[in-house]
């Protein structure tokens, strides 16, 4: 079970003095912006994040007293750097598209989903449902995630280094999960084209899971995910979990009775 | 929807604070219940001899001293009792089923909403921020506390389905999520001779772990019972005088947080009601995993 606490909660960066549009910190040289959100409301940070960042030429934006708030950093559609000094509620960096969101803390459920591009990284655990949906970009849990982790994913690689709850990738149609740890029950359950590498134990597999052995190809993706992910584990520790294919035909002979 | 919170303070000098502590942990839950809530506390036990009961009144007309004179009068002991608002506890060292049964006859407008000699238990509909101002919770003390916003799903909005439930002696459940089979669960305990209030799914949680309580299970394997009686989404959070304990069920839908350091153990649906406790940045945080069962006791 991972422990993580931000080690400052508000930093050089987090100063109490609230500017125009709530800005709490403004760099001189423009490049970066600090809000408080205990001084200013996340629709003023969202706000700026979609609308005003990129006019302004601000490129990392800090976060501060994030206090479990929902849906921090939501929808970004640009290249931003968004770091987060604490612990995040739902839906943070939800939709993510092209921007690079860091949380010095623990996500709610629902972190990163359904992100299309980018990176979110989540330096301590994940609640349920991390990467749900995940088109593309990368997700990096470095503590545990929760059940469902990567449920449906469509293309987005999420690496775990913890373990992840039951039900992860559970009809997960495209895309990579690493995970370091163990998994939980009924891991890949109806699983289309999404591969799972697994490191430490599996609970169970779920309908139509399979391990396959691992093939150069695999060593590769993992090596890559891992690195890009700062993780210093041997690939061959792990191990191939894809999709048996034995749902994708209907079987009009098979028991009917349930 | 429903949020959930509950706090045991480690240090006897931390008693004072329980409430301050508590009610931005209930009013930080108002988005995920903003119809009801309600807290049950748990205090220094009264004397070997008495119970206290917390009576609700609602919007009935009751002066709670003539009632107390009335009851006086008619049942002998010492009693007292302390009101505020609409609720009051009343402590007697009369058998608590025959204080129940005097109120149903003499005062049926009065409802008793717990039984114990911890339990002090406040309930109502209206927004957390609310009810915490109307009863005082920022002055509550006690040991330990089990606390509820609500957002119905299940039935109605009134004060008798919000939570915690009660059923015995001195034990509370808390709950966010749905059960499937609660009317199972309840043609189950009637023919037991178990009565029930309302039609709330809880209700039946709550009736079904409390009757094994009494068949002599622990709280621990009560629960464990219940995983395979109970059918549904649920975090239960739940109280005994000695004894806070969580669960969440097998897929984990409802949410749960844990902070605990060496002052407190605090609960909550989210972290954004652990946000404001001293010291939170040193306390270690986790999540309940499912059909683990965490408790602690005072």
């Amino acid at each position: 079970m991972a422990h993580l606490n931000p080690a400052v909660v508000g930093g050089a960066e987090g100063g109490a003095e609230a500017g125009a549009g709530k800005v709490s910190a403004v760099d001189p040289a423009g490049a970066w912006r600090s809000f408080d959100l205990a001084a200013s409301s996340l629709r003023e940070l969202n706000h700026f994040l979609h609308r005003r960042a990129q006019a302004e030429g601000v490129t990392r934006v800090s976060v501060v007293h994030p206090d479990g708030a929902h849906s921090i950093a939501c929808g970004l559609d640009a290249p931003l750097e968004v770091d987060v000094q604490g612990h995040v509620g739902y839906y943070v960096a939800g939709m993510n598209q092209a921007a690079s969101v860091t949380v010095h803390g623990n996500a709610g459920p629902g972190a990163a989903e359904n992100m299309m591009s980018g990176r979110v990284h989540i330096r301590g655990f994940a609640s349920t449902a991390a990467g749900a949906s995940a088109h593309g970009g990368l997700l990096i849990i470095d503590g545990d995630a929760s059940l469902r982790c990567g449920i449906s994913l469509k293309g987005g690689d999420i690496v775990v280094g913890g373990s992840v709850g039951s039900f992860s990738a559970f009809m997960a149609q495209a895309g990579r999960i690493v995970v370091c740890g163990d998994a939980g029950d009924a891991l890949g359950d109806s699983l289309y084209e999404a591969v799972i590498y697994v490191r430490g134990k599996i609970r169970s597999l779920g309908a139509d899971a399979r391990i396959e052995p691992m093939t150069a190809t695999d060593h590769a993706a993992v090596r890559e995910l891992l690195a890009a992910a700062g993780f210093d584990h041997d690939p061959s520790e792990f191990r191939r979990v894809a999709s048996a294919k034995s749902l994708y035909h209907w079987h009009a002979d098979a028991d009917q009775e349930y | 929807m429903c949020g959930i919170v509950g706090l045991l303070v480690k240090k006897p000098q931390l008693r004072a604070q329980l409430g301050a502590l508590m009610v931005p942990m209930l009013t930080g839950m108002t988005e995920r219940g903003p119809d009801s809530a309600g807290l049950a506390v748990y205090t220094e036990p009264v004397a070997e001899a008495q119970h206290k009961l917390s009576l609700y009144r609602g919007r009935h007309a009751v002066d709670w001293t003539d009632l107390l004179a009335r009851f006086s009068s008619d049942v002998s002991g010492s009693h007292r009792a302390h009101a505020t608002g609409n609720h009051a506890v009343l402590t007697t060292d009369a058998e608590p089923d025959d204080v129940a049964a005097w109120l149903l006859a003499r005062a049926p407008e009065v409802a008793v909403l717990s039984i114990g000699r911890s339990i002090d238990l406040y309930k109502d509909v209206g927004a957390p921020a609310e009810i915490a101002a109307r009863y005082g919770f920022a002055g509550l003390r006690g040991s330990h506390l089990v606390g509820h916003t609500r957002m119905a799903t299940e039935s109605a909005v009134t004060p008798a389905h919000a939570h915690p439930f009660t059923a015995g002696r001195d034990f509370c459940l808390v709950h966010n999520g749905s059960l499937s089979n609660p009317h199972l669960v309840r043609k189950k305990l009637e023919p037991l001779g178990i009565e029930f209030e309302t039609d709330n799914d809880t209700e039946a949680a709550c009736r079904f772990f409390e009757w094994r309580l009494r068949e002599g299970d622990d709280l621990r394997t009560a629960v464990q019972r219940g995983f395979s009686e109970l059918d549904g989404f649920f975090t239960f959070l739940m109280g005994t005088d000695v004894e806070l304990l969580i669960v969440r069920d097998a897929f984990a839908c409802k949410p749960a947080v844990v902070a605990e350091s060496d002052d407190y153990v605090a609960i909550a649906s989210e972290f954004r009601s652990l946000a404001h406790l001293p010291d939170i940045a040193h306390a270690s945080l986790f999540e309940p995993k499912p059909e683990e069962i965490y408790s602690w006791h005072i």
